[in-house]
């Protein structure tokens, strides 16, 4: 027996290292006919270990005080401290990339109906480790305690004010101030870096551990473990070791390539990723000329415009994010992957994808803006409420669609080349 | 199962019984944390209320006081001021100062407690971008026109107010200005930043 070999049965008779290494990797089978979509859940991976370690080194040199969080961002990181440009310009691309890679991630899904039965709960812990991301953006976005940190996180914290009779209380306890201050700040920080990497890691566990139990959907919507060899083995499933973690290198090396070319040449993405006023430090007593939250967040900030009750427009919010957690008892089509639905759904879906970026984009305009990209006049508020209409309509119509429309016979083995 | 001896009933009050009092300790367990978030004494008395002194305020004159790090303004209005709240009505965008934000009790024409209307209390910060406004109270000022019957005008974006801090129509700025919580301790003394018994 080699010394390997005896060494890991050493470690198999106390520790079950061999046998979580093969119900995770080399003995997990993965349909073999994943495409292109389903390398974005490995890179939300990669990008997370990018953000944790970044992350990390960032708090060695930052000062988390509304005296000193600033300079220590624009002086000490960005000037003084060795590689430290890099080392923050990968944790703030890392963050837009995030939010890329998991929003890709996310509509693979509802292409292919991979929230559908049994996977509701790979679903429902993805949902939740996007809310928790949306906290950690939101929170990690006023640490630099720039003009537009400050002012946004002032916006959002607003939203709470819009709560009866609480509201108010609400508002003091979460800065634990009068205004938003440098002990909102302190307190900003410890979530961001303890707290909620915490959560987040804890539910992305939760997350692989649910989808490893029912195993991987694929684009068509097919469930592998019907057919098995006579070794139990998917007649339709590779080792998820070495095939796709192989095969994943391919989409880390396209990745990275991209998502340096940002970090080195376009760190503040045109404004996008670092928005100008940011370069101002935070001033309580001066408002910038326009706030708009960073691109992530828009498509629900104009959901949130979209109503001119400020009340309703946060409860239209909060129902936008929750409609998405009841979406796999929303879909009652009689197949998972668009490519057996019906015309309906493929239609409404790209419209879907489509009214998403509509959204973002009204949500970084000004709303009395006009609308520059189409022939009639629009403002960028009245597009943002046909958007929200739209967006809300998309998913309270599915349960009326989805089971009457004509779909495609599902094949018993998956299908490659496509 | 009963005839294992095991009293089915007992161990599940015992059960509940246990969870309920581990669930009433994790709830005064948190009571800590949660309070930790409420502002602490040193920002308490960084917002704690200011109290002004009005004796020598004149009628028509302003005077500024600082409040959670804002500028404050007190304002003993004229009679003329007071009439012209009325005229200039059609011209505001939010006269009954619905979407505006002050105490319940200064919603009104005046937006000031009813038995000291000529008495305004104000937030100077531009509702817009958070500019301090300046006091005009010149009627028909060449620079504001010649229907300016006096109020505040921002300098930085151009938004005017009233008396009464009501915001004009087409100005940059949304809504009115702030009036916060106020009450009188005595005829000369304002307290800035506390509803009062009145309240």
């Amino acid at each position: 027996m080699s010394m390997f070999q005896s060494l890991m049965g050493w470690v198999d008779a106390r520790f079950p290292a061999t046998k979580m290494f093969e119900e995770h990797m080399s003995k997990y089978y993965a349909p073999k006919n994943f495409n292109f979509w389903y390398f974005f859940g490995s890179l939300a991976m990669l990008v997370l270990v990018n953000q944790l370690l970044t992350g990390i080194w960032l708090t060695m040199m930052y000062n988390p005080s509304g005296e000193g969080a600033f300079a220590s961002v624009e002086l000490n990181i960005m000037r003084d401290v060795e590689y430290g440009w890099l080392i923050r310009y990968l944790h703030s691309t890392g963050a837009s990339a995030f939010f890329a890679v998991v929003y890709l991630h996310m509509f693979r899904g509802m292409m292919y109906g991979s929230y559908r039965a049994p996977r509701e709960l790979v679903w429902i812990f993805g949902m939740l480790i996007y809310l928790a991301l949306m906290a950690e953006g939101f929170m990690g976005y006023l640490l630099p305690w720039g003009q537009m940190s400050y002012w946004g996180a002032q916006v959002i914290i607003s939203l709470f004010g819009a709560i009866p009779y609480v509201g108010e209380a609400l508002m003091e306890w979460i800065r634990g101030d009068y205004l938003l201050s440098g002990i909102t700040l302190n307190r900003f920080f410890a979530l961001h870096v303890v707290a909620l990497p915490i959560v987040i890691l804890a539910l992305v566990v939760l997350h692989i551990i649910a989808l490893h139990e029912v195993g991987s959907n694929n684009p068509d919507g097919i469930e592998i473990k019907k057919l098995k060899d006579e070794n139990g083995v998917p007649l339709d499933g590779i080792p998820f070791h070495p095939y796709y973690s192989v095969h994943d290198i391919v989409g880390v090396v396209v990745f990275l390539a991209v998502f340096l070319t940002v970090v080195f040449f376009f760190p503040d993405g045109g404004g996008y990723l670092l928005e100008k006023p940011n370069f101002e430090p935070a001033n309580p007593l001066k408002t910038p000329d326009h706030i708009a939250p960073v691109w992530y967040f828009t498509p629900f900030y104009a959901i949130l415009r979209a109503v001119p009750d400020k009340l309703l427009g946060v409860i239209a919010m909060g129902a936008a994010i929750a409609i998405l957690f009841v979406l796999p008892w929303l879909d009652r089509s009689p197949v998972k992957s668009i490519r057996y639905k019906g015309i309906i759904s493929k239609v409404t879906l790209m419209l879907f994808a489509v009214n998403f970026v509509i959204l973002g984009i009204c949500g970084v305009k000004q709303p009395d803006l006009h609308v520059e990209f189409l022939p009639f006049e629009m403002t960028y508020r009245a597009l943002g409420q046909i958007g929200t209409a739209y967006y809300f309509a998309y998913f309270i119509l599915m349960p009326f669609w989805t089971p009457i429309e004509k779909c495609k016979p599902v094949p018993a083995r998956v299908r490659m080349g496509h | 199962m009963s005839s294992s001896g095991v009293n089915e009933g007992r161990r599940r009050f015992l059960i509940g019984a246990t969870s309920a009092v581990g669930a009433v300790g994790a709830g005064f367990a948190a009571v800590p944390f949660v309070q930790s978030w409420q502002p602490s004494a040193k920002a308490k008395t960084a917002g704690a209320p200011v109290v002004a002194d009005i004796s020598k305020l004149e009628v028509g004159q302003r005077m500024t006081v600082e409040w959670r790090g804002r500028p404050v303004w007190i304002l003993r209005r004229t009679p003329e001021a007071m009439a012209s709240l009325k005229k200039i009505e059609g011209e505001l965008r939010d006269p009954l100062s619905n979407e505006s934000n002050q105490p319940e009790y200064t919603k009104n024409e005046a937006r000031a407690r009813t038995e000291t209307s000529d008495i305004i209390v104000l937030i100077g910060i531009c509702t817009h971008l958070g500019c301090s406004p300046l006091y005009r109270p010149e009627v028909a000022a060449a620079d504001l026109g010649a229907d300016w019957l006096g109020g505040f005008f921002c300098p930085c974006h151009g938004s005017k107010f009233d008396f009464s801090g009501r915001v004009f129509k087409s100005v940059p700025a949304p809504t009115n200005l702030d009036v916060p919580p106020y009450y009188f301790m005595s005829d000369t003394l304002i307290k800035i930043g506390e509803d009062g018994e009145a309240a």
